[in-house]
């Protein structure tokens, strides 16, 4: 027993290392100079310059982009990461409601058309999907960088698994004691489901943040770059350079890493269950 | 669908709309573009365009870079699938077997879910640079001379590994939680009957996370069809030139680089059928686990 549990231990050191260096060299590497990584490799141990870095890429612009400091890329992220996460939380809470809780005509095709969506991700029809955005004027706005990503029905079907679960007897329920159709669902449905919603806040933020083939496409505009949609550039900037500031693209990496990664370690458990329990 | 449902002439209507209209207008039009110009001929300088039926298809069936890269595709797919899911099983299997630390692991081999592709991209690619990069040090130690970008198979070899890395906390924390609902009681009658742990597993559990890993199967599959764009994009560095691309990253290349609207849209339409297919094996698969459960 003792000795399967120390193999065991070992495989589980070794996974957890393969996960962990290297996001390790990222962090490390960004806090060195650029002549001394330049010089001695990528870094496993922590240098000076690391506030150095990290105030220059958030707060001058210059260098990988342009006109465009890394404080405005992070701020980018974040409105693509919190409009995409309400936005979808919004509009798949209202549609699952009307699916789950309503008969009326066209119900059932309404329903396929809306999971529909599921068949086709965004990269087979991204050509149409740009000429169809640009045309609408959309391109470079936010607007273009959210709404057209929240096509997908993922939350519309994680919504309508929940609905589905909750007791029949709380609509009887409600219903005797004359309640609406509106305010059941604000003050009863809604405060039911702050687990879930709550869970696929957290997934779906990660999952806007983490976006990058549509804001590559739609944003050609540096003023609207998120961390991740900028990634090709700053490497392109870096293959250019003589001696490239090798620590301040880490830098910008460990930023586009950093809000994700927290959100998911800290909710944990939420996130896990959301993730788990929607694909039921 | 519900027992008790409310019926109103007009809430149900107000309540999809904008769901409708996102879709509609985001979604059917541009898959319904993208059908329709795959049967069209494009003129490069934009003066309309001539139906030519299926010769787009032929055009892009025919010619050997698809095939090329059709064959990639699937040999890349393979690789990806197979090791993070084996490696996400053994690192499963193990972190629900220890007793001291489990959720410490836990957090260590999901946290990297988080991470964006092309951010591991940007990663990967450092980390297997000629100058600086330590996996390059360490290849050449073991007497490979690795060329990421130059060479066709060490470009291919640092995708996967890269596609990989990212892609085993999400099959690891699908297995954990398959196999922490194996029942007590199944676990225990199976230690009383065998002795062999390892038996035990093939025998007993394995069986039991079946229809975790068809579905962690299709997940994988899609994910390395497409959510791989952005670590192929990085690791290219934008120059695809002589490296190996996958099929989604040819839609791309040839829709924006090569401005050949029809060729891509057929492409697309040849993904579009893939992706149906193995939707519907995917659907198929949670409704029988529905029926089992």
């Amino acid at each position: 027993m003792k000795r399967s549990q120390f193999w065991d231990h070992t495989i589980l050191v070794l996974g957890a290392l393969f996960m962990l260096v290297p996001v390790v060299y990222a962090l490390m590497t960004s806090s060195h100079d650029a002549v001394s990584i330049y010089k001695e490799g990528l870094q496993l141990s922590p240098g000076g310059h690391f506030v150095d870095t990290y105030k220059q890429v958030l707060t001058e612009a210059g260098g990988f982009t342009k006109s465009v400091t890394g404080l405005t890329m992070l701020w980018n992220s974040l409105v693509l990461g919190l409009g995409f996460a309400f936005g979808k939380i919004i509009i798949s809470m209202l549609a699952a409601y009307a699916i789950v809780y309503f008969r009326f005509p066209l119900g059932t095709f309404f329903f396929w058309i809306i999971f529909s969506t599921l068949l086709l991700p965004l990269e087979v029809r991204i050509l149409p999907s740009y000429e169809i955005v640009q045309g609408l004027g959309m391109a470079n706005t936010y607007s273009g960088l959210i709404i057209p990503l929240i096509a997908s029905a993922t939350g519309t079907f994680y919504f309508r698994q929940f609905f589905k679960s909750v007791p029949d007897e709380l609509v009887e329920a409600a219903r005797i004691d004359g309640a609406g159709p509106l305010k059941f669902f604000i003050d009863i449905l809604v405060p039911l489901s702050k687990t879930m919603i709550a869970a696929i806040f957290i997934i779906m933020f990660v999952f806007g943040w983490n976006q990058y083939l549509w804001p590559t496409l739609i944003t050609t505009d540096e003023s609207l770059f998120t961390l991740v949609r900028g990634m090709k550039q700053i490497l392109q900037v870096w293959i250019g350079a003589q001696i490239p500031d090798t620590n301040q693209a880490m830098a910008l990496a460990v930023l586009a890493m950093l809000p994700p990664v927290l959100i998911v370690v800290i909710f944990q458990s939420w996130f896990v269950k959301g993730l788990v329990e929607s694909e039921k | 669908m519900k027992r008790v449902q409310f019926s109103h002439p007009l809430m149900p209507y107000m309540l999809l709309l904008p769901q409708l209209a996102i879709v509609g207008v985001f979604f059917l039009w541009p898959a319904a573009e993208a059908i329709r110009a795959s049967f069209y001929l494009e003129d490069p300088f934009g003066f309309g365009s001539t139906f030519v039926g299926l010769d787009n298809f032929k055009d892009v069936v025919s010619a050997s870079e698809y095939s090329r890269t059709a064959w990639f595709t699937l040999i890349f797919s393979a690789a990806v699938t197979f090791f993070s899911l084996s490696i996400a099983l053994l690192l499963a299997v193990k972190a629900d077997n220890v007793i001291k630390g489990a959720s410490t692991y836990r957090t260590l081999l999901m946290w990297v879910y988080a991470i964006a592709p092309p951010v591991a991209g940007l990663v990967g690619v450092m980390l297997f640079d000629q100058h600086i990069g330590p996996l390059n040090d360490l290849a050449h130690a073991l007497g490979w001379n690795m060329q990421i970008g130059v060479n066709y198979f060490d470009t291919a070899f640092a995708m996967t590994v890269i596609a990989v890395w990212k892609q085993i906390p999400i099959n690891f924390i699908f297995f954990l939680s398959g196999l922490q609902s194996v029942p007590k009681s199944v676990q225990e009658a199976a230690a009383v009957d065998c002795r062999s742990s390892s038996r035990r597993f093939w025998t007993v559990t394995f069986p039991l996370l079946a229809p975790t890993s068809f579905f962690l199967l299709i997940i994988n599959i899609t994910y390395a069809l497409f959510d791989t764009f952005g670590i192929i994009d990085l690791v290219l560095k934008g120059e695809p030139g002589n490296n190996p691309v996958t099929l989604v990253y040819k839609v791309f290349l040839d829709g924006f680089r090569g401005n050949d609207l029809g060729g891509s849209s057929a492409q697309s339409v040849i993904l579009m059928i893939l992706v149906f297919a193995l939707t519907v094996v995917q659907f198929r698969m949670i409704e029988r686990r529905v029926h089992y459960s």
